[in-house]
């Protein structure tokens, strides 16, 4: 029993960082439909540029706010230098470019930091906290807190805020959107900055747990859109639980069956589930009229 | 007072001139009506205006000041609303909200305010409602409100987007061939809208096919045949102008002419 509970503790900390790549993804996914396969680098970015400021002699907190105040201007740099600049393209082109900008960022990263390994000391120190025979580190109750106060705060957003549901009428049609004076162009810097700061803010909380290097975001990328799709693309409250899903499982498989089909579980799970519900679990589904 | 003024205007696609040199103001309260053959390029010239093509020359006017090549969204800012030939809807919205949505300029608030669900906000809003309902009826809509938009018909869809337009107020509205796709008595009934709308001091500048619906309600009309226009004036001059009558049967009777010869 105690043995479940371990599992599923440290299954809920890694899958709170899915959910946060899950959120991000669904905030450019609202705006515009593109889904941003730079996800994961915005959160190896907010990782990187904590350690190396830390190591410069920013204390932590300062150090952990320059890296998501810095990865959200690269990511409103990104849609104004490249998505932005591809206007009239199509989604999937936009995608594509996505892909483009990931490897970009990738190799800048290497470049200007270096090919290490790295992690931050924990915020609340790394002392467990025993829990009915199974314990939790600190660090993951900061990672579920994040988690679950991003979630709120997009909930709110799209649903209650005339700027979240600008953001929603831009993805269902952006020259309706424009005839009704909202400025899309406005919207989609918006998105990318958010997701951007949001990706930063999931690597300032897990580094200290997962640790971090250049290269990290592309697996974060994949379980994020991997908990994303689950979910439901597009909806908050699927990201989360799609993130916590596909932790949960990997977690258990890892601990009952072996480490070495953690990963090969969660997207046959996926898998599963896309056959049956392609839309995901909490995803409307679409259908376009012609 | 001239409201719109639009000077020598034109745009090339690729080398082909699609419109050229085109120019006639629009004021306040008066119908303007553009017609011209099919491909006469009556929907580019609403693109340009309304700020979705940006033209290659000439000059548009918005109370005499330069607005030409302004984004949608800003000329939205101005007072321009425009519907459109192939529809222009939120499909995955409900009829209420799009209607609603066409209300985003006056809706500014704090977002803050917004997520804490403050009573401002929620006032706000029941207007914003109450207004869209209200606009809805004028359509014949208000009983459709709650459904999605993608289930409405073709013709339901081009009210709703008048009713989109209007929920914004505006002080010119464009509207392109509001009546197609429209059975007679939809038609009658958009007729009887538009010179309504105008009657409340709104410039209207309409595309439209039915030759009838134009000559009824129109005070102006323009005509454009290739990109330029061939002639202007009121809609029983033009309607018997020689050059408006050749553009229209021109080409057709000249074959049918040639086929009687042959």
């Amino acid at each position: 029993m105690s043995e479940l509970l371990q599992f599923t503790f440290s299954g809920l900390t890694v899958g709170a960082v899915y959910a946060l790549v899950a959120l991000g993804f669904t905030i450019i996914y609202n705006a515009s439909g593109v889904v941003n396969f730079a996800q994961g680098e915005f959160v190896m970015l907010g990782g990187m540029i904590t350690v190396f400021a830390h190591a410069a002699g920013a204390p932590l907190p300062a150090a952990a706010a320059l890296a998501v105040v810095a990865t959200a201007a690269i990511g409103i740099l990104l849609n104004k230098l490249a998505i932005e600049r591809a206007r009239g393209a199509s989604v999937v082109t936009l995608i594509i470019i996505t892909i483009g900008a990931s490897i970009f960022l990738r190799g800048a990263a290497q470049l200007g930091f270096d090919k290490q390994l790295h992690r931050f000391p924990s915020f609340s120190g790394d002392d467990p906290i025993a829990i009915a025979g199974a314990t939790i580190l600190p660090q993951s109750l900061w990672m579920l807190f994040g988690a679950a106060v991003v979630f709120a705060a997009l909930y709110l957003f799209f649903t209650r805020s005339l700027t979240g549901k600008a953001v929603l009428a831009t993805a269902n049609n952006k020259l309706a959107a424009q005839l009704v004076g909202i400025d899309t162009d406005f919207v989609m810097a918006l998105s990318f900055g958010l997701s951007a700061a949001i990706g930063a803010l999931a690597g300032v909380l897990a580094t200290p747990i997962t640790l971090t290097s250049y290269d990290a975001g592309t697996a974060l990328a994949l379980k994020g859109f991997a908990a994303a799709m689950l979910g439901g693309m597009g909806n908050p409250f699927g990201a989360l639980v799609g993130g916590l899903l596909v932790g949960l499982i990997e977690a258990t498989t890892a601990g009952y069956l072996s480490s070495d089909y953690k990963d090969a579980a969660a997207f046959v799970v996926i898998l599963a589930v896309l056959f049956a519900m392609p839309q995901g679990l909490f995803g409307k589904s679409a259908q376009e009229r012609v | 007072m001239t409201l719109l003024s639009v000077e020598g205007l034109g745009i090339d696609f690729g080398g082909v001139t699609a419109v050229d040199g085109v120019g006639f103001t629009a004021e306040p309260g008066r119908i303007v009506s553009v017609i011209g053959p099919n491909g006469a390029g009556k929907t580019t010239l609403f693109n340009m205006i309304s700020g979705v093509y940006l033209p290659h020359r000439g000059r548009v006017r918005l109370d005499g000041e330069d607005v030409t090549g302004l984004a949608p969204n800003r000329l939205a800012e101005r007072g321009l609303s425009r519907t459109f030939q192939n529809l222009q809807v939120f499909l995955r919205m409900s009829v209420l909200d799009n209607v609603m949505a066409g209300r985003h300029l006056a809706e500014r608030g704090s977002t803050l305010a917004d997520l804490l669900g403050l009573p401002s906000t929620r006032r706000r809003s029941r207007e914003t409602e109450r207004a869209a309902r209200a606009l809805l009826e004028r359509v014949g809509l208000e009983r459709a409100a709650e459904r999605e938009a993608s289930a409405l018909s073709y013709g339901a869809l081009k009210r709703l987007e008048i009713a989109r337009a209007l929920a914004a107020r505006p002080r010119l509205l464009l509207l392109d061939e509001p009546a197609a796709g429209c059975n007679p008595v939809e038609t009658e009934e958009i007729d009887a809208l538009i010179a309504a709308i105008a009657a409340e001091g709104v410039a209207v500048l309409l595309v439209e096919h039915d030759m009838k619906l134009v000559m009824k309600i129109s005070h102006h009309v323009v005509v454009l045949d290739h990109g330029e226009k061939i002639a202007e004036g009121a809609p029983e001059a033009v309607a018997r102008d020689p050059k408006v009558v050749e553009a229209y049967l021109g080409a057709h009777a000249g074959r049918e002419g040639s086929h009687a010869l042959g």
